[in-house]
């Protein structure tokens, strides 16, 4: 008798023990994304740097839509606009909602650059939207995003 | 470690008057992302390149800072728009202020 309810018991432990351990990997879960930037401060790094409301459009984002490799997934920003003395793009600001940071990179042009178009390697840690401001030179903003599925993180280890 | 670093640039050499040329740039560093823990479980800190500067001919083309989601071994292009013969020198600076240079003679046919 006393045999197979200790065993359950065990078992009961052992369910509760089980449970708990879930408890503390979903929390530990949540911390990590607490930790991670948001869509919020992805958009306040990228105020900081270019103030203004920006608009839609000009600016272009090529990324792979699903990266097998968050560790770099190559990343192309492009802005439509002529570069001369009178008109240019002076800034270009690129940032990721779902890293640990969200800055990625910001770029400053001078009109001899001829075309505001860059490329780069970024890592992303998980699913997330990269955000592109170009700022012109008469403080003009546009803005542009793009989400990227990220199959295998590329942040910490 | 930081001996083997080595700029890569690829650029043509010659190019037509006003010709806007695209310049790619590979710099081999770790970019060690201030995020990832060693053995131990400490934090491995933080050191990346983090500062980009292209002139021509000594006059500013274009810049870039970076941040740690630029992945290891940065590769970075951009435009240069040449109107004469010149030189193409860029710059990338890491977060313990060491810096790497490379010069690209570009002529203008």
């Amino acid at each position: 008798m006393t045999h197979p309810r200790s065993l359950t018991l065990g078992r009961r432990a052992a369910l509760a023990r089980a449970g708990g351990y879930g408890l503390a990997a979903i929390a530990s879960v949540l911390a990590a994304r607490d930790a991670a930037a948001t869509p919020d401060s992805a958009r306040d790094w990228l105020a900081a740097l270019a103030k203004g409301s920006p608009k839609d459009g000009k600016v272009s984002i090529k990324a792979p839509e699903i990266a097998e490799n968050g560790n770099a997934v190559p990343v192309t920003v492009g802005v439509e606009s002529e570069m001369t003395e009178k008109s240019y793009v002076k800034a270009l600001h690129i940032a990721a909602d779902g890293n640990p940071n969200p800055g990625v990179a910001s770029y400053s042009f001078m009109p001899l650059a001829g075309r505001a178009e860059v490329q780069l390697r970024v890592r992303l840690s998980q699913t997330q939207k990269l955000v592109a401001v170009a700022e012109m030179n008469d403080g003009a903003l546009f803005v542009a995003s793009r989400e990227v599925k990220v199959t295998i993180g590329g942040c910490g280890g | 470690m930081s001996e083997d670093i080595k700029p890569r640039v690829r650029v043509q050499t010659k190019a037509k008057k006003g010709e806007v040329v695209e310049v790619k740039t590979l710099v081999t560093h770790p970019m060690e992302s201030g995020q990832r823990k060693n053995a131990d479980g400490k934090l491995i800190p933080r050191l990346i390149v983090s500062a980009f500067d292209a002139t021509y001919n000594g006059k500013p083309v274009m810049s870039a800072k970076l941040e740690p989601a630029v992945s290891t071994n940065p590769y970075l292009s951009f435009f240069v728009r040449v109107d004469e013969s010149g030189t193409l020198k860029l710059t990338w600076t890491d977060d313990n202020k060491q810096s790497w240079t490379s010069e690209t003679k570009i002529e203008v046919a």
